[in-house]
């Protein structure tokens, strides 16, 4: 177990945004954070990295209670890769250059380099090496910033929806980068999500948030018609196209009349 | 996890050589200004003669001893303050501008060296410091100048202190910053405006006098604390110039990288702001530097802020003491403050600039 959480409890101005939250994740494994809008996905996620400070609750991260660790050691530990990243006249290396902050004392150093550079490799970017992220497009950018979150060299990588904002081509190939990652490196990942689908192809268990408390949590079982609809207020049809289990909005009946 | 198999691009090595050799070029530029600076002006003194003098020899014949006079106790204090106000200036606005996540952020912004202006306004009018002398080239003084610096700078500081306490209030947004600065600003303006109303004629043209930044005001003791001052920022902004860049990714990546982003960002500005009330408090109100130096240096040498903080900080001296340079030449033997001149030399530079777009 890489990390665990338990009861966890978020205000925001004296309102209770998160109540109740546990759950843990294993080495190895991706976990996808599901829920409406506005329910609290991303502030759960900055709970675990201490961006934001939970009222009551525990986060253990490898043994170490979270709570005790400085900022930039859990920098070392966990990376994050916020839903928006600013642009600037900065070339790519540069910009992931910016990941190996937490391990930086005074000036880059030739190791430093070495693993930006390595990084670029794994994630095939090479060529983006000198180019500048104010003339990049969303997939480019998008992987940049995962790219600078790889190279502190994290055990745990918390990304808050990384495809939102893609193609369909970029989103595939940014969730299979990660989820090579994740199985080579032996880390974990949290991401929020939207996309019910993708989420079932890359992920190994689901959060379903509902209200601020857990609604549902496990592996592909929990994904039913039945959950999705308590959560988002949606009735779904769940089928199988060419062996992948497919969630598409629809009422029981049209379910029924295709026999689904 | 752990990455092995990397290794240094050369291609970045040749990209980051050249940021350095911009910079190397800039110091050399500097160096060879600076003597120029010295060596023109009412008496013209030969450059071999300025290195002569500075390097330390001493003076035999008369002429010579009024040469080193001119030199130690007139050009060469006025040119130091130039580049020092000038990349103090610079540094303050670097970091102002990406503290408050704003373009147009400069010492400034936050109402500064407004705050300066109705300080003095205050020495001058309330406390009466000042008066007027009947020579054209200096045609007014002020006859207790320790006197008007102290309450500029504490006026100066006053600002900065109230956009503390709002910040404090109101969390340290870059938003709740700016905006607050340009609330001040107002309101010190219309403080000065206010004050000037009532002035009899020698207290106006005092005040007004007073705004006009001019790097001829300082001597050796003042140069030393302006310097002191400039330079312990520059180390600072320099030691922080990773917090910095990490800020300008985005708060929340910053955050993530374990950047204490709310620190950085008050603890930074008080410290340009101290910068800028100290320059404002000596010299009066030099505008444009602190704003436009740090966009030239930018389309040159980029973003980063481990080019652009030296960078900055070393074309802000170069702006200021090129315009005082030519604030002395231009109507010679008048001599024009510099404020007056950065902006005519200091424009037109950045619309060009501006036009011609980042250099590749």
């Amino acid at each position: 177990m890489i990390l665990s959480v338990e009861e966890l409890e978020f205000l925001y101005r004296n309102r209770k945004i998160l109540h109740e939250i546990a759950f843990f994740i294993e080495e190895g494994e991706i976990v996808a954070i599901l829920g409406p809008n506005g329910v609290g996905k991303t502030t759960l996620l900055k709970c675990l990295n201490k961006i934001l400070r939970p009222k009551r609750g525990a986060v253990h991260l490898d043994g170490n209670n979270l709570f005790d660790l400085g900022t930039m050691e859990i920098a070392r530990l966990i990376g994050y890769v916020p839903q928006r990243v600013e642009t600037g006249r900065l070339t790519a290396f540069d910009a992931v250059l910016l990941g190996r902050r937490p391990h930086i004392k005074w000036d880059v150093t030739e190791k430093d380099l070495q693993i930006v550079d390595s990084v670029f490799k794994l994630l095939s970017m090479e060529k983006l090496r000198l180019a500048y992220i104010d003339e990049m497009s969303g997939g480019e950018l998008q992987k940049v910033a995962i790219a600078r979150s790889l190279v502190q060299e994290p055990k745990i990588l918390l990304l808050d929806e990384p495809t939102s904002s893609l193609d369909m081509k970029n989103q595939v190939e940014i969730l299979a980068i990660i989820r090579q990652i994740v199985l080579e490196h032996r880390i974990a990942a949290v991401m929020t999500m939207h996309d019910l689908n993708q989420a079932l192809r890359y992920a190994d268990r689901f959060i379903f948030l509902k209200g601020g408390r857990v609604h549902a949590q496990g592996g592909a079982e929990v994904i039913t018609p039945k959950v999705i609809e308590e959560v988002y207020g949606l009735p779904v049809i769940i089928g199988e196209i060419a062996g992948m289990r497919c969630v598409v909005p629809g009422s029981p009946e049209v379910a029924l009349a295709h026999n689904l | 996890m752990h990455f092995a198999k990397g290794a240094v691009p050369e291609d970045y090595l040749v990209y980051i050589r050249r940021k350095y050799f911009w910079i190397m070029g800039g110091i050399l530029f500097l160096f060879i200004m600076l003597i120029y600076s010295i060596s023109v002006g009412a008496v013209e003194v030969p450059p071999y003669k300025v290195m002569q003098t500075l390097s330390g020899q001493e003076p035999v014949t008369q002429l010579d001893k009024n040469i080193w006079n001119i030199i130690w106790n007139i050009r060469l204090p006025q040119a130091l303050a130039a580049i020092v106000a000038g990349a103090g200036l610079s540094v303050a606005g670097v970091a102002m501008q990406s503290i408050l996540r704003n373009p147009i952020a400069s010492p400034f912004t936050l109402g500064i060296s407004n705050a300066g202006a109705f300080g003095a306004a205050v020495s001058v009018v309330v406390l009466g410091t000042g008066k007027v002398q009947s020579t054209v080239a200096d045609a007014v003084i002020i006859n207790n100048p320790y006197l008007t610096t102290i309450v500029a700078f504490f006026f100066c500081l006053l600002a900065t202190g109230i956009i503390l306490v709002i910040s404090s209030i109101r969390g340290a947004s870059p938003e709740v910053m700016v905006l607050a600065g340009v609330a001040l600003s107002s309101l010190f303006t219309a403080g000065t405006a206010f004050l000037q109303y009532f002035a009899d004629d020698t207290q106006l043209a005092a005040v007004v006098f007073w705004t006009f930044g001019d790097v001829g005001r300082v001597n050796w003791p003042e140069l030393e604390i302006m310097t002191g001052v400039v330079l312990l920022a520059v180390i600072f902004f320099i030691a922080n110039c990773w917090n910095y860049n990490a800020i300008d990714a985005g708060d929340e990546t910053a955050k993530g990288l374990g950047v204490n982003v709310e620190r950085t960002r008050l603890v930074g500005m008080v410290i340009a702001a101290l910068v800028s009330a100290v320059i404002v408090a000596f010299l009066g109100v030099i505008g444009f530097v602190g704003l436009v130096c740090p966009h030239m240096v930018r389309r040159v040498i980029g973003d980063d802020q481990r080019y652009l903080i030296p960078g900055s900080t070393l074309f802000g001296g170069i702006l200021l003491l090129a315009s005082d340079t030519a604030a002395r030449l231009i109507i010679s033997p008048y001599v024009l403050p510099v404020s007056i001149l950065t902006a005519f030399m200091g424009a037109p530079v950045f619309i060009y600039l501006l036009l011609k777009g980042y250099k590749r």
